[in-house]
């Protein structure tokens, strides 16, 4: 303990402020979680453990809403992260594997304007593109928006994952009689997959989370789960949107576990 | 270990030494290779020619940034040159890419494919070129035994050591039966004993085959033990090609008797040439050289002697080359003697602790340099 | 380390150099069409006259702008004074997001260098930890903020039963409020940089200042923060550009009286304003602002390799 004590790396007052950092970041979520549960109308009383707001979600008058909501964002995030993760794939080939060109950086940039512009920003710009093409907004505007700013976020995963794999496989491949497209395939794709799946998730996660751009550019009638949410707690917060919450909740947590578990079983096997 | 057949013929490799005037395997011609645009060019390889035998195990010798690695590029298809070309066996090597190739090649950090089995591994060139399911079972199988790794067919790469890894990545770049293998420094990923021990698998491994091995280091003693011929190269240029015995007893210049091995160069001027024999002054002393190339009377240049080829005796006559010994050095199986020469040039000697050979000159006191027969050699500069 | 220029020169890792137009042809329209060309045509919408039913009236009209600085009465026929709301909006925004990067800091530092000095096997769990609630949907997140701090909410129900308070206390609809859903919101974005600098960081550095009779916050102040200031920098950055732009945070938490740009935009295209102008005038200034901010930040960066840190 006293050479402990002594290590000049340790700070122990930060201990403290990790613990804290993490009771703020934990605490709201899991009181909701916890009155999600509650058996109370009135959303503060604790009225014993009951699953009727779950079945209000489910079943209940908003339950058609809610599932065209959920299958709305359901579908969009994976065409949007499909979408994205492919054309991310695509210029991370040619950003890592194509050699030194001319507007190399301005192509850079260009991929990572999504990250740069601020979202309300991207929300304004898009809701007025589509306005002055008098394009209706609706499903289709909310699935551009998203194959857009989903780019960097697919891209960042696969390029550092190619980044990291040596040129020397392919050229291994090459050598010994394989195409450039046989090389790409049977090498450089499986190489690069576990990146491109942490990059399709990224997008996933990132498209099912949006709501200011999906509230901008979606038309009149449709909603997906975050602006139906939003809608909803503008008239206050009542113990369905908690309910609801909480699937939410479960449901990104288990696909980060998911992908954590799946990244360290990955990395354990590359060496 | 096994003895190989290889008498399945490579990738597209089917007109049989089509090109009587050429019987080299590899042959060189006037190779340049520039990289980068005007403002930034980085010069690789100026102009280089010469010819690989077939079945001959050659390497490439120098330090890193010669060229060695780019050359090797070159001939597996890596990299186009700027000017000149190569031929394979007599055939035109131009604008062919790696895959049309009948070289293979084995990477300095093996480059296994971490997503396929080991045996995926060595059978996945078979593959590329469309042969049977079957002969491809073969083929592993017998590659496997080669490298005496018959039960590691089913493991990934990451589960090997670095020496396994190193037989793997052999067994995969041979398996296609290449005409010309290529190597480029196989052995320096790996520590010092395993490095010893696969010098010799790989010698014999290339006179089993009888492939042509082409093989790229930066380590003199790699070459010097393992290689039919040796190219050094430096900044670019071929300094000589000439058998390990050539190269370090006949060295052609400053560069080559430097890079291999330890001497002593003393600036000497010449004085009459008779063939190949020059006879050259250094102060009052007059010694008998071997030339490297032309040379005239009355010119400077460069004489390089071996310090095992030196011995010390007491001074006797007026014209011997005489210095002050200054220290001595044991090192176990012989003792380095260090003599300043009177014009300051300082010399090395080194004699075998094998016989008794206590010296009777102490440090502090002349010593005459006693020069085997044809241990001086003249350089060309 | 071997071999010429071409073992690590570019020459060797352009296996797809040929065909990278047609690889890149995908991003360069999806993200030139969808966000480069909207961008373009909302600084030209800034300069158009506003429709009163939203939309524009393809009217040149430095109107917008004009509108920031200037009141000039209901029918625009005053003599003009200096309109304040717009630049306390903006005023506000920064400061707001300069607190909350502030605060983000002096937590997210400690906790970051905390996670980067635990032993291998346990890093990577703490890490995790931190970064699953950035995975859950930030509407959700501040929604369940919103919850706790309500003025009947559970927290405020808490400390009363405890006898801690006589009556609630408020916390909705305050700057507080705010800071705590930016800080909530962004907190991830400061630790996982500052994270990434200190694991790299060479604690011998530490070791030679307490050699030469540092005490441990001295080695810390002048060792180890110079030593991970480009993480700590990266961090701010990651905090103050979102925090700049949030709309969820301060419309869910901070109320009327607690406006920020976010919100002064939204209202224009979504609420009841309707000066669409006006809204993409207020947007290209949000925009410059982050441009600048980061232009400052790649030019130091560059500055920074340069030097070879």
């Amino acid at each position: 303990m006293a050479a402990k004590a002594h290590d000049i790396r340790r700070y122990p007052a930060f201990l403290w402020i990790t613990l804290l950092c993490l009771f703020v970041l934990y605490g709201p979520l899991i009181i909701v979680m916890i009155y999600s549960f509650n058996d109370s109308v009135s959303i503060t009383r604790w009225g014993g453990f009951s699953l009727r707001w779950y079945e209000d979600v489910f079943f209940g008058p908003e339950a058609a809403k809610f599932k065209a909501a959920a299958w709305n964002s359901l579908s969009i995030a994976v065409m949007a992260a499909t979408s994205a993760t492919m054309i991310a794939t695509c210029a991370a080939i040619a950003m890592i594997r194509g050699g030194s060109f001319r507007g190399k950086s301005m192509t850079f940039a260009l991929i990572s304007l999504p990250l740069m512009v601020p979202e309300i920003v991207t929300a304004v710009a898009t809701l007025i593109f589509f306005s002055a093409i008098s394009f209706t907004r609706g499903y289709f505007s909310i699935v551009m928006a998203h194959i857009v700013f989903c780019i960097p976020f697919a891209y960042l995963p696969i390029s550092a994952r190619l980044q990291g794999i040596e040129a020397t496989y392919e050229q291994a491949a090459q050598d010994l009689y394989a195409s450039r497209s046989q090389a790409f395939w049977q090498v450089l794709m499986p190489l690069m997959m576990p990146g491109i799946i942490s990059g399709f998730l990224l997008a996933f996660i990132i498209s099912l989370d949006d709501f200011i751009i999906t509230n901008f550019v979606k038309g009149a009638g449709i909603e997906t789960l975050p602006t139906a949410i939003f809608g909803s707690v503008k008239q206050g917060i009542k113990p369905n949107i908690m309910a609801l919450s909480t699937l939410m909740l479960m449901v990104s947590i288990f696909f980060v576990t998911v992908s954590y578990f799946a990244g360290k079983s990955g990395a354990k096997t590359e060496r | 270990m096994p003895e190989t057949d290889v008498n399945v013929s490579a990738a597209r490799s089917d007109s049989p030494d089509a090109a009587p005037q050429s019987r080299a395997a590899v042959a060189i011609k006037a190779v340049r290779k520039v990289f980068g645009l005007p403002p930034a060019q980085v010069t690789a390889l100026s102009s280089v020619s010469f010819d690989i035998a077939d079945n001959e195990f050659f390497t490439l010798l120098g330090p890193s940034g010669c060229g060695k690695t780019t050359l090797l590029r070159l001939i597996a298809g890596f990299e186009q040159p700027t000017d000149g070309e190569i031929l394979l066996f007599g055939e035109h090597l131009e604008g062919l890419p790696p895959n049309k190739r009948p070289v293979n090649t084995v990477f300095q950090q093996y480059a296994l494919f971490p997503h396929m089995s080991i045996r995926d591994n060595i059978g996945f060139g078979l593959k590329m070129l469309g042969v049977d399911k079957s002969e491809i079972a073969q083929r592993t199988k017998r590659m496997l035994e080669l490298i005496q790794m018959e039960s590691f067919g089913d493991r990934r790469p990451s589960q090997l050591s670095g020496g396994q890894q190193q037989r793997v990545a052999l067994a995969r770049a041979l398996a296609p039966s290449p005409k010309v293998l290529l190597l480029d420094e196989p052995l320096s990923a790996l520590d010092l004993k395993l490095r010893q021990a696969m010098r010799v698998e790989l010698k014999q491994l290339q006179q089993e085959t009888g492939i042509t091995f082409v093989f790229v280091t930066h380590d003199q003693e790699e070459a010097l033990t393992m290689s039919d011929r040796i190219a050094v190269m430096s900044a670019g240029e071929l300094q000589q090609v000439g058998s390990a015995k050539d190269i370090y007893e006949a060295p052609r210049n400053r560069f080559v008797a430097d890079f291999i091995g330890e001497t002593n160069f003393l600036d000497v001027t010449v004085e009459e040439v008779s063939g190949s024999q020059a006879l050259c002054r250094f102060g009052p002393a007059r010694l008998t050289c071997s030339t490297a190339g032309p040379t005239t009377a009355g010119s400077a240049g460069h004489v390089s002697i071996r310090p095992e080829r030196l011995s010390l005796t007491r001074p006797s006559n007026d014209d011997d080359l005489v210095g002050t010994l200054e220290r001595l050095i044991y090192l176990g199986t012989d003792t380095q003697h260090l003599v300043r020469l009177d014009d300051g040039t300082e010399i090395t000697v080194r004699a075998q602790n094998a016989h008794d050979s206590s010296l009777d000159i102490a440090v502090g006191e002349k010593a005459a340099l006693k020069i085997d027969t044809g241990a001086a050699r003249l350089l060309v500069d | 380390m071997a071999g010429g220029p071409a073992a690590g020169g570019g020459a060797s890792s352009s296996t797809f150099a040929g065909i990278r137009h047609w690889l890149l042809l995908p991003s360069w329209l999806v993200i030139g069409f969808f966000l480069l060309l909207p961008v373009l045509l909302m600084l030209v919408y800034s300069f158009l006259t506003k429709d009163f039913r939203g939309g524009v009236i393809w009217e040149f009209s430095l109107a917008a702008y004009d509108q920031f600085i200037f009141d000039r009465g209901l029918f625009g026929d005053e003599p003009p004074t200096i309109e304040w709301i717009y630049i306390q909006i903006f005023w506000r925004s920064i400061w707001q997001a300069l607190l909350a990067t502030i605060l983000c800091l002096v937590i997210g530092f400690p906790t970051a260098y905390f996670i980067a000095t635990r032993p291998q096997n346990t890093r990577m769990l703490w890490l995790f930890l931190i970064t699953v609630p950035y995975w859950v949907n930030l509407l959700i997140r501040t929604v369940s903020m919103k919850f706790l701090i309500r003025d009947n909410g559970p927290l405020n129900e808490w400390f009363l039963a405890a006898g801690l308070l006589d009556s609630p206390i408020r916390m909705i609809n305050t700057d507080f409020a705010v800071q705590l859903g930016l800080f909530y919101s962004y907190l991830p974005f400061m630790v996982l940089p500052i994270y990434a600098s200190v694991e790299r960081y060479n604690f011998a550095l530490s070791e030679a200042a307490a050699d030469l009779y540092a005490d441990r916050w001295t080695a810390l102040r002048l060792v180890v923060i110079p030593a991970v200031s480009p993480g700590i920098i990266a961090g701010c950055i990651l905090v103050f550009v979102p925090s700049l732009g949030a709309f969820l945070a301060p419309d869910l938490l901070g109320g009327a009286k607690n406006f920020m740009i976010g919100s002064l935009i939204e209202e224009q295209f979504k609420g009841n304003a309707g000066n669409w102008p006006f809204g993409a005038a207020a947007s290209m200034i949000l925009l410059t602002m982050v441009l600048i901010v980061l232009m400052i930040y790649a030019r130091q960066q560059a500055r920074g390799e340069r030097e070879g840190r």
